[in-house]
């Protein structure tokens, strides 16, 4: 076939993909671009002279813990920089994020689905799919690189180093968007290859995180393995890499090059890992709905808790070091107190890294939730409820896991984080118990999460999918509220500002027992919805 | 039987609305206890709504719905412990094996038989070792159908159970519900097809936009039907213009220098018609029963055909 023959109706294709993101993919867009700019307002009015801005590069570089988060300060003196230093490694997780999901909605769910097998039999190209998919991601990710320089030239900012804020934002984006269309080639299921993908963006955040904490004392060259360090050292407004977005260009052109070769070496419906056949009968143990819901639950628990143990043990490593950076930088001991921790430098470093492994573990929670939609739209749910097992049973197969398996994963989290700082700093029986207990105490705030998407699923089920608003809009707020001083009513509204902070803090157990509350009562609100409305 | 009791299902003035779309309109069935009961209708009468609220997965908004003398609704655990449903569109999950499918569905109802398991794999012809996305639709369909037959379930509730079966594997699937009605099992087969439904049914109702407009034994039902007839004739037949019921004659000349008669006729008036035919000397004769698409057709468009079309020779 010739170039033209192999993306016939790419046009076409791309419309409907479009099409069926009208909503999704402008209310992306809009926060990406809208948090750049409300970060840029922020930091014009929190810190409007020179003195200010040199003061918070320095409480944040001689802090490994807001290192950790969110880099190292490069320009304290164009707010230009700062707005950058700011908003690359949560956005450019959040575009990294866009991507993936858009990836895999436009290949492998549909390829999953059959409906590719309908479009493949029209006067479509074989190439055409993958690339109407990668139209999309690129068109989010070209909106991006143009909307974000105008904005910040109309407000005023300098136009070169806008535009390279623009293209190493997009640039994140477009690596993970070659990212997803590799994995969408190598597996067989749209959860398998969304999984691939969040997992290389945490990935991508722990590697640049773990390079900016330990500076250039330790393995600072971390970073440059990570698209999200690619993006942090273009430096906009001071150093203008350019090559780097060439690079993140070339990341991306050569994964494409490479999901096409891989396409065209497999049939469609299929990955490439084989499949192999397993038992001709069920074991004595499958007998019931919990049992079944582990099946379908268990890949991702384990996956999830082998990636919060690893990251724990990370993070924990490299509290190492922190005591003595610390000492006599008044400004960062202040500053860190502000992000939450009340006693000792490592503490509130590790006080901040559990609150984190928390909002993540919220991220589980919803999806986990969300499986039970997922079955039930999928047609899956309605065999196991045409036999003798309840709604309410089948709804707890599943939610067994945003309620017990967030336990698993924040205690995997704080074993990591105290083995890791126990290793480093002594006391390992102390450490380890100690973030045991510190982790589980944001089991209360984690299940928040759980609970509205319940409720969304019990009695709004066609705005399930909400659920994941709710947790970009908090996770937004609880990430990068307390640096923007948003107002306390506004960090209020998430749960993670109620859980005690530790190790550190004390433990009072009012916030725990309201937190609890709130799930209960959203989440039994949800069960009763789920049993007087129809299915399917 | 001593319990020859209240019907398996009884549905009355049914209605089910989605937003503005009505999906049953008033619907009426009634299935007896250990007949086979067809359950006919064009794609989206409603058939799956019905058998839908029946499995007590969406509520009615009126009428009156019982099953096996129970509320769908309310006393759904309980009853779905005595049933088996077979939809029409069978999706597995990726990571279980059809096996362990047909096992865990037959558990969740209360058990099913080892040995009748392992002869309906055979008959199936499915291999119970693939995961769930590696099955064709056919074979997935077949898992789905095992798990039911192999159930003690006294209630059988198929929704189009045939969609994607091969011809050999229909005839399977029509010996496994011969069989269940023999051992005293009452099924509602949905279907389109309607061999399938003549060959297995007892009685059927047929829907149509969520009512139904025709209801009884399938004898009855024949006499609103039509058979085509095709056929090589060795002179033209006499007198057909005056036979009754019969309707789209096309006369033309034949290949072997005879006469080519196509028609079709009432299915009751299908012996004066013979009779016509052999006398005038037949050498093929090919006769179709109505496809469900001429049995619409017939039964919606009545007023617009009932007379005869005029014969050309």
């Amino acid at each position: 076939m010739t170039a033209g023959r192999m993306t016939a109706g790419l046009g076409e294709l791309l419309r409907l993909a479009l099409r069926r993101d009208r909503i999704m993919l402008p209310i992306w867009i809009y926060a990406l671009i809208g948090s750049v700019v409300s970060t840029l307002v922020s930091i014009r009015r929190l810190y409007p002279d020179d003195a200010s801005r040199e003061q918070l590069a320095q409480s944040i570089n001689g802090n490994p813990s807001l290192r950790t988060l969110y880099g190292p300060v490069y320009d304290a003196h164009s707010v230009g920089a700062l707005t950058a230093w700011r908003i690359l490694p949560f956005g450019g997780l959040m575009i990294g994020l866009l991507c993936v999901l858009l990836i895999t909605r436009h290949t492998r769910a549909e390829e999953e689905s059959g409906r590719l097998e309908l479009i493949g039999a029209g006067a479509v190209g074989r190439s055409a799919p993958l690339a109407a998919a990668l139209g999309t991601a690129l068109t989010a990710c070209v909106t991006v690189a143009l909307a974000v320089p105008l904005l910040m030239t109309a407000f005023g900012e300098d136009a070169a180093g806008s535009f390279a804020l623009g293209l190493a934002y997009a640039g994140v984006g477009l690596v993970f968007a070659g990212a997803a269309a590799l994995a969408a080639q190598v597996t067989g299921t749209a959860r398998a290859a969304n999984g691939i993908g969040g997992a290389l963006l945490g990935l991508a955040y722990v590697l640049r995180a773990t390079g900016d904490a330990s500076g250039s004392s330790g393995p600072e060259w971390l970073v440059w393995l990570s698209p999200l360090g690619w993006a942090e050292r273009v430096r906009p407004y001071r150093d203008n890499a350019w090559w780097l977005p060439a690079l993140m260009l070339a990341a991306f052109v050569v994964q494409v090059a490479g999901a096409y070769l891989l396409a065209d070496r497999r049939d469609l419906g299929s990955g490439l890992l084989p499949q192999r056949p397993g038992p001709p009968a069920g074991a004595p143990s499958l007998r019931s709905a919990y049992v079944l819901g582990l099946r379908l639950q268990r890949g991702s628990l384990y996956g999830w808790t082998a990636g919060f143990l690893a990251a724990g043990l990370v993070f924990g490593g490299i509290s190492q070091g922190i005591r003595q950076l610390l000492q006599g930088s008044g400004s960062a001991q202040q500053l860190l107190e502000r992000m939450g921790g009340t006693h000792g430098a490592v503490d509130s470093y590790l006080s901040t890294m559990v609150s984190t492994f928390g909002m993540v573990a919220a991220v589980y929670a919803v999806q986990t939730v969300l499986r039970l939609r997922g079955e039930e739209t999928g047609g899956r749910a309605e065999p196991v409820l045409a036999t003798g097992v309840a709604r309410l049973t089948w709804a707890w197969s599943h939610l067994v896991y945003p309620l017990l398996g967030s336990a698993v994963l924040l205690l995997a989290a704080g074993l990591g984080l105290g083995l890791g700082t126990g290793a480093v700093l002594g006391d390992l029986g102390g450490w380890t118990w100690r973030l045991l207990g510190a982790a589980l105490v944001q089991l209360p705030a984690v299940w928040v999460f759980a609970g509205a998407a319940v409720a969304l699923f019990g009695l709004l089920p066609r705005w399930t999918a909400a659920a994941w608003g709710i947790v970009g809009v908090l996770l937004f707020i609880a990430y990068l509220g307390p640096l923007l001083s948003a107002g306390q009513w506004v960090l209020d509204l998430t749960p993670f500002t109620h859980v005690p902070r530790l190790p550190g803090g004390t433990v009072t157990l009012q916030p725990l027992l309201w937190l609890t509350l709130v799930t209960v009562a959203l989440g039994g609100a949800g069960l009763a919805g789920l049993r007087r409305r129809d299915l399917g | 039987m001593a319990m020859s009791m209240s019907p398996a299902v009884s549905v009355s003035g049914l209605v089910k609305t989605f937003g503005r779309t009505r999906a049953l309109d008033g619907l009426e069935l009634s299935v007896a206890r250990g007949e086979v009961h067809g359950f006919l209708g064009p794609n989206g009468a409603g058939k799956s709504t019905t058998i839908r609220v029946l499995l007590g997965l969406i509520r009615a908004d009126s009428g009156t719905v019982r099953l096996l003398d129970g509320d769908p609704w309310r006393d759904s655990v309980a009853l779905h412990r005595r049933l088996a449903h077979v939809p029409g569109d069978v999706t597995l999950w990726r990571n279980l094996t059809g096996g362990e499918v047909i096992d865990l569905l037959g558990r969740l109802r209360g058990g099913l038989n080892p040995d009748r398991r392992a002869e309906l794999l055979e008959r199936f012809e499915l291999d119970p070792t693939k995961k769930g996305n590696a099955y064709s639709k056919g074979n997935r369909q077949k898992v789905a159908l095992v798990a039911a037959f192999a159930s003690d379930a006294e209630l059988l509730i198929l929704d189009e159970p045939t969609s994607g079966l091969d011809p050999l594997m229909e005839e399977v699937f029509r010996g496994c519900v011969a069989e269940g009605r023999d051992r005293g099992r009452t099924v509602l087969l949905s279907s389109h097809v309607l061999s399938e439904v003549e060959a297995l049914c007892d009685r059927v109702s047929i829907i149509r936009a969520g009512r139904t407009v025709e209801s009884g034994s399938l004898a009855a039902l024949r006499h609103l039907t039509r058979t085509s007839i095709e056929a090589e004739l060795g002179d033209a037949p006499q007198g057909l213009d005056r036979l009754p019921g019969l309707h789209g004659v096309d006369l033309g000349q034949g290949d072997g220098g005879g006469v080519h008669l196509r028609c079709q006729v009432d299915t009751d008036r299908l012996d004066a018609l013979l009779r016509v035919l052999s006398a005038a000397g037949v050498r093929t004769l090919t006769s179709r029963p109505p496809t469900l698409e001429e049995l619409f057709l017939r039964h919606y468009e009545q007023p617009a055909e009932s007379a005869p079309q005029g014969v050309t020779s």
